[in-house]
């Protein structure tokens, strides 16, 4: 059956869409929503409720509606949308829900984005408050930001057929809406809702692009967009939910908000029914009654809850033959996929539509999410804004004004307020509108319910909440509204209780006898209206998730075929394994090869800090363990650097460039870190000093070249540098040309064999290495990953930080009490190693593991027990394995640990759980290699 | 998301900053002069009033320059900015 | 159409507790009426038969953090001390329902803590090893493993992070917070307890070195014993009788989505891109975003910490593209130096303090009960939480929790 008007509404009637609902297909035309598509066709049942089960329908015609859930299915399927606010397209696939949505397995094809704008005055709402706000901030030059959740301006006055000034509602609106459009500094957004207000005049909006487009959708263009508005003003004009009174059995479809039935007449050109009872508590159904019966609509029966009804809307009635039943009220209702019958006063009126009005919400989240506190209208039956906010105005039915003149002057006085709070002058006065609306909109009696068979009088009726539920909450003894909410789960929906929060107080206040007045609504919470994941993910996800960092020399580790490890967000190779090689299997041949003749790796990563000024070696005195301004120019030193609270926080080399400048390195995952804290240092404590410190990772490729033929081909590809041991000291530095390319060549060895750390610009990274590689072919050169320096730097005991270290350990228990000055009267972290815990024997200390048998690898992350017995647990754990490997050097497996007295316990044989077997393991000094380190000078 | 003042940029979205909780703690003259009970007040004890708080904030991804601040914990909101070297100013919360 | 699985939640009992008014003088008061203070009045009236309590609420029972946690209960922590009391509370999880008579939805559907870099795998399995020897379950599972766990986690190696294994953790699970505080709640009540909500202390009073009341919104109370559960205010609280502490109260946001069918059947935590998310009950993705940086007791976070914590659920969880953020809200918690909470007596006779749990403070919930019960009852710390005294900051004895647990939710 059509329940499509002959003419009206703003839909293009020449133009049809087909789409289907649960599977039948079904047509509607561009400019309806779902929802309207479907009363079109006569469909009034949607989904069922999500507990008991039961039909639901269509309740309200925008966001507020709390029943009509479907799931979209094309042009990809996207759960718990409410059918009054998905637009209309050709191909259209949905489904009803049954209150839970499902996710699709698919990958999302769509983009999603986000825009900062920045504004003066940002108004909330293009009805007739916002609009004319916006006009008038606009006139005064401001920079003004227009949001509306609809597809076109207007507001509430899409849903009547009112005359403004004696023409066209739509064309008051056109009017100021292209005057918007043409201000410069104007910015209006349809299809935007405004969803979360936080400080400082934060405002968040979804923009949703493209989804009313359906298979026509670009692909390149954002499906949708998250605005990031930072305002200085802003004006809500965000309008007013109609709300229902509660009956028994008030959930069934067909049973709708009469301003919202008025909706899908005038804006949608459709009839909920043929024959609609209307319930009411105040005037404005009046007007939605009229108009359907104007349409066509048999009217039987109008019950006003009020004692006397308002006499000229009484008269007009009577002239079209609707009965008007004051002092009466609806007890009840028939039917179960559709209203069939209301009863009131014992009798039942046969009908296929029953429109509810029990007054007004202003629409107040936005207002509360700004903080601003709410007051409690008796007269409206409602919380209103009770405050003025310094950046905030409320204009139009937000605020409880339910005439549109007056709605409308609130809006200039907003908008005008705005713009001089912003620092503009107003410029031409916005003339208000005067409306030909019969219904002079009056507040009404405030009910909330009325009473009946409590266990089918829904409150929520998406989460099936019923006046029964709210008397078992208040009768179990709870008094505040959050309980009562959590007891009952009202408004935790979908919908967030916008027509239920409400009813649920005034319900709640009258069973415990206390006055709304006092009583603390709910706390509005974002997002207003739901948000996918995706829109809020935005352009951060897969590549753009987190910045990738790869050295200059990275396309050669690719080509390579190295495979890669995350550290921090760079990328470095982790090993490069040739054909069939496992992990062992190449680390064990890149090993061999530094030790035996020669190998590099890109260190490029390793965090590179230029530390100049007067005061460098003082500031670098407090910052190390060690005393760096003692190093003499052009030599180097390792370095330790603690928290205050004594532990390791980082370590690396530090060479002394000139007097007054000095190259420190840090570990690579923590470069910006390091920076940050001696910046952080700098600033707060020592600005006196003068030091400026500068980040110079990425300037340098950084290229040690390891293994005791390292000599021969650093000399091959510099002819012009002395390599000699005597001429280039270990722990000293030169500058010198290297392939060709000034160089900064630094003798340290994190392997323990001969090396040299090859610094160049970054730009001559790859031709470097690429010459090294050339240089060192006749010595069988072998590139290797992080893995293998790993196991070279493990076997000479020397720890990695966050590997060995855990924010727990100290230079001490690691062995490197020798790097920790006696001779500087302080240093960060000095004092706390005077504790009573640090100052224990028995702390945990670095210390090598050998198992017993030699091919059995201790997997990383062990735990070390004492006894060859596991007793029942807990365990004593004396401590864990924190690196393990075989080792190609020693021809055999070995761990490092930290170990509770780990350095007394040298030579014990202690025991590692490995799955169900105990590993019994010997402790040795953390040096297993080269011990005497003689392999450092080649 | 929070509007701060920089004193050196001026209103800058907050996820540039980088916190760093109480300003005016400054580092002990003498570390070893103190007691562990004196050291460990410096090194993990700090104000965490529900008010205005004097604060410190960095413009990492700006200026990278550090400033102080006092802003209400209840509200968020900045009643001031001030330097570092600067003492903390009168506010009305 | 009929009603969706996993729709219904149990029925509430008809009756939960009175509002007295607050008596002259009570043995002790406890002040915080979440879910630790409502435990530990419980614990005490059960326990040790202390029942001339008060449980002093400033605004309504259990409505600060307990009603703004994830619910996450699980007890795979990396230190003995931390294993200890963690253990000690699941336990009591896991007879928690029959001991209430309280339908709390205990679910021990398991929790993964994901590993997306090798030191991440390093520090997991070590985890995985010490939470055995202390008699937890716990096992390391490859990424496979953790597809056939939870098959709408993304494993491929394409990714930016890719997921290297996880930990899992069989026994813990979630359950409805609501519920567990109200069946302390309840059952506290029934043992006679007061539960006095609307009355803030506004002063604590001392005389010779000891407690002897509060001072509330509603007038002053003699205390002989008081107990300070107050989470995110406990700085504000232990001010007024001089007593400084080593905490700083953040914001910490949570969300959940819409309904949807199920298909997350377990919890999954990431440290590294800060994700930790399970599916409620009803069907809801309940998710924890990181930790605002800044002291904040406004509960209300940034919202660019939400717009990171989708983008980063959305690497992890391709599938909840399209799902929907319903609610976002912030609770307030008070976050120690070494991510370990502060149990025990104070320098002040018969003042006690419980505070510092940071995010973890929910899944301590019986055991923090408990163990504070037996500390208030017998003036003496219970072997659980002798470790967490606040001495230890002093002393160096820190149970550093950051290493492993990083936001240890």
């Amino acid at each position: 059956m059509n329940f499509r008007t002959p003419t009206g509404g703003a839909i293009d009637r020449n133009t049809v869409l087909r789409f289907t609902f649960n599977g039948q297909a079904l047509t509607g035309h561009p400019g309806d929503t779902l929802a309207s598509a479907l009363l079109a066709n006569g469909v009034h049942e949607v989904g069922s409720s999500v507990k008991l089960g039961r039909p639901r329908g269509i309740v309200a015609a925008g966001s507020e509606d709390p029943t009509s859930l479907v799931q979209v299915e094309t042009p990809f399927s996207e759960p718990m949308l409410l059918a009054t606010t998905v637009e209309l397209f050709d191909g259209l696939q949905a489904r009803g829900l049954a209150g839970q949505g499902r996710l699709s397995p698919e990958p999302d094809p769509a983009r999603y984005d986000a825009k900062h704008e920045h504004c003066d005055v940002l108004v909330v709402g293009a009805g007739p408050a916002g609009l004319v706000a916006a006009l008038t901030a606009a006139r005064s030059g401001a920079r003004v930001v227009l949001v509306d959740e609809q597809n076109q301006a207007g507001g509430a006055l899409l849903g009547v057929d009112e005359y403004l000034d004696d023409r066209p509602s739509a064309e008051w609106v056109a009017d100021i809406v292209a005057e918007l459009r043409t201000t410069p500094g104007v910015l209006v957004l349809e299809r935007t809702t405004a969803f979360g207000m936080y400080q400082d005049g934060f405002v968040l909006a979804l923009q949703k692009r493209t989804d009313h487009l359906g298979f026509a959708a670009p692909a390149s263009v954002a499906r949708q967009r998250v605005w990031r508005i930072r305002t200085k003003q802003t004006v809500l004009a965000t309008g007013a939910h109609e709300r229902p009174v509660v009956f028994a059995d008030n959930d069934r479809p067909g049973i709708m908000l009469a301003s919202s039935a008025r909706t899908f007449l005038h804006r949608y050109g459709v009839l909920p029914g043929w024959r609609a009872v209307v319930f009411t508590t105040n005037d404005s159904a009046y007007c939605a009654a009229i108009d359907l019966a104007e349409s066509g609509v048999d009217i039987p029966l109008i019950v006003d809850a009020r004692l006397e009804a308002p006499a000229r809307l009484a008269t007009e009635c009577a002239a079209r033959g609707i009965e008007v039943r004051a002092g009466h009220v609806v007890t009840g209702t028939e039917g179960s996929a559709r209203v069939t019958g209301v009863h009131v006063a014992g009798q039942t009126v046969p009908c296929d539509t029953l429109l509810v009005s029990g007054g007004w919400n202003p629409v107040v989240n936005l207002f509360s999410q700004a903080r601003g506190k709410l007051r409690y209208d008796s007269e409206l039956g409602a919380f209103v804004p009770g405050e003025e906010l310094a950046s905030v105005r409320v204009a139009g039915s937000a605020t409880g004004e339910l005439d549109l003149n007056a709605c409308a002057r609130q809006g200039r006085d907003a908008g005008a307020a705005a713009a001089v709070a912003a620092g503009f002058t107003p410029g031409g006065q916005v003339p208000l509108p005067v409306s030909d609306s019969r219904c002079t909109q009056r507040t009404g009696l405030v009910l909330w319910r009325v009473p009946g068979d409590e266990d089918v009088s829904f409150v929520d009726l998406q989460r099936d909440a019923t006046v029964t539920d709210v008397l078992r909450a208040t009768g179990a003894g709870l008094r505040s509204l959050e309980h009562i909410k959590r007891y009952t789960t009202i408004g935790t929906a979908h919908d967030q209780g916008k027509t239920s929060g409400m009813i649920a107080a005034g319900i709640v206040a009258e069973a415990l006898g206390v006055e709304l007045a006092d009583q603390r609504p709910t706390t509005f919470r974002p997002p207003y209206t739901s948000v996918s994941f995706a829109a809020l993910a935005g352009r951060n996800r897969g590549e753009l998730h987190d910045p990738v960092r790869v050295t200059a020399i990275h396309p050669w580790h690719v080509a390579h075929g190295a495979l890669f490890e995350n550290v921090g967000q760079w990328k470095r190779p982790w090993y490069y394994p040739r054909d069939g090689e496992d992990l062992h299997a190449a680390v064990l041949r890149e090993c061999r090869a530094a030790r035996e003749s020669v190998g590099m790796m890109d260190g490029s990563t390793l965090g590179k800090i230029d530390v100049q000024g007067g005061d460098a070696g003082k500031f670098l005195d407090m910052l190390y363990t060690n005393m760096m301004s003692t190093v003499k120019v052009g030599r180097i030193r390792y370095g330790v650097m603690c928290g205050v609270d004594g532990m390791v926080i980082d370590d690396g080399t530090v060479i002394r460039v000139g007097e007054e400048r000095f190259l420190v390195t840090t570990t690579t995952g923590n470069a910006a870190r390091i920076l940050d804290w001696m910046e952080e240092w700098l600033q707060t404590e020592w600005p006196h000093l003068d030091v400026h410190c500068t980040s110079v990772t990425e300037h340098w490729a950084t290229i040690p070249l390891v293994g005791p033929k390292s000599r021969d081909v650093l000399a091959a590809v510099a002819p012009s540098l002395d390599v000699s041991n005597e001429a280039f000291e270990f722990m000293t530095w030169q500058d010198a040309v290297v392939a060709g390319v000034p160089a900064r060549v630094c003798r340290i060895s994190f392997s323990g064999e001969l090396a040299y750390e090859i610094n160049v610009t970054a730009w001559h990274g790859l031709a470097v290495w690429e010459a090294l590689m050339e240089a060192g072919s006749p010595y069988g050169i072998t590139p290797y990953g992080t893995e293998t320096m790993h196991v070279l730097r493990a076997e000479k005991g020397y720890p990695i930080i966050g590997q060995e270290t855990d924010a727990t350990v100290t230079p001490q228990d690691l062995g490197m009490a020798w790097a920790v000055s006696k001779k500087k009267p302080d240093f960060i972290g000095k004092r706390s190693f005077a504790r009573v815990e640090n100052l224990r024997t028995d702390r945990k200390q670095l210390v090598g593991l050998l198992p017993v048998d030699p091919t059995v690898l201790l997997p990383e992350g062990s735990q070390i027990v004492e006894t060859d017995r596991l007793p029942e647990p807990p365990v004593r754990m004396l401590g864990h394995v924190t690196s393990s490997y075989p080792s190609a050097a020693l021809g055999r497996t070995f761990a490092l640990a930290l170990v509770r007295s780990g350095r007394e316990r040298i030579g014990e044989t202690l025991y590692v759980p490995v799955e169900d077997e105990l590993v019994p393991v010997t402790v040795t000094d953390s040096v297993l290699y080269d011990k005497e380190g003689a392999r450092r000078d080649g | 998301m929070q509007l701060i003042p920089c004193p050196w940029c001026g209103p800058r979205e907050e996820a540039e900053f980088h916190y760093g909780g109480q300003a005016h703690v400054a580092y002990p003259q003498d570390p070893s002069a103190l007691s562990d009970e004196e050291w460990a007040q410096y090194v993990f004890f700090r104000e965490n009033p529900s008010g205005p708080f004097a604060e410190r904030w960095s413009h990492s991804a700006g200026c990278r320059r550090w400033f102080n601040a006092v802003r209400d914990t209840r509200t968020h909101d900045l009643l001031a900015v001030y330097r570092t070297d600067e003492p903390m100013p009168e506010v009305i919360s | 159409m009929s009603s969706p699985p996993g729709a219904h939640l149990p029925e509430h009992p008809d009756f939960l507790w009175e509002n007295p008014e607050p008596k002259a003088s009570y043995d002790v008061v406890v002040v915080g009426g979440g879910g630790h203070g409502l435990a530990t009045a419980y614990y005490l009236a059960k326990v040790h038969g202390i029942t001339n309590v008060a449980v002093l609420e400033k605004g309504w029972l259990a409505g600060g953090n307990m009603a703004r946690n994830t619910t996450i209960i699980r007890s795979n922590y990396l230190w003995d001390e931390s294993s200890g009391i963690y253990e000690h509370s699941l336990k009591l999880w896991e007879g928690l329902e029959e001991d209430l008579g309280y339908p709390i939805l205990f679910d021990q559907r398991g929790v993964l803590n994901l590993a997306h870099s090798l030191q991440d795998v390093r520090d997991s399995v070590r985890r995985v090893n010490a939470n055995r020897l202390n008699g937890i379950d716990a096992e390391w599972v490859d990424p496979a493993g953790v597809k056939e766990i939870c098959p709408i986690v993304n494993i491929s190696p394409d990714v930016r992070y890719p997921v290297l294994g996880a930990t899992y953790q069989p026994r813990a699970g979630i359950a409805k917070h609501d519920y567990v505080a109200w069946g302390y709640a309840r059952a506290a009540h029934a043992m006679g307890v007061d539960l006095i909500q609307n009355c803030e202390v506004t002063g604590l009073e001392t005389s010779g070195g000891r407690i002897t009341a509060v001072e509330t919104s509603r007038g002053r109370i003699a205390a002989g014993k008081v107990a300070l559960c107050a989470a995110g205010h406990s700085s504000v609280l232990a001010k007024m009788v001089g007593l400084r502490l080593p905490l700083a109260s953040h914001p910490l946001q949570a969300l959940v989505s819409e309904l949807l069918e199920p298909v997350h059947p377990t919890v999954v935590m990431s440290n590294a891109v800060h994700v930790y998310v399970s599916q409620a009950h009803k069907g809801e993705l309940v998710m924890g975003a990181g930790i605002d940086s800044y002291n904040g007791y406004g509960q209300r976070g940034s919202f660019h910490i939400i717009e990171q914590q989708m983008a980063a659920a959305l690497e992890l969880f391709p599938i909840f593209a399209r799902a929907h953020l319903l609610r976002t809200w912030a609770g307030i918690v008070d976050v120690s130096p070494d991510a370990s909470p502060i149990v025990g007596l104070t320098p002040v006779g018969g003042l006690y303090l419980n505070c510092g749990w940071g995010t973890g403070g929910f899944k301590a919930t019986p055991g923090v009960g408990d163990c504070f019960a037996h500390t208030i009852a017998h003036d003496k710390p219970h072997p659980f939480n002798e470790p967490f005294t606040l001495e230890r900051f002093t002393t160096g004895a820190l149970v550093d929790e950051h290493g492993a647990a990083a936001v240890a939710h």
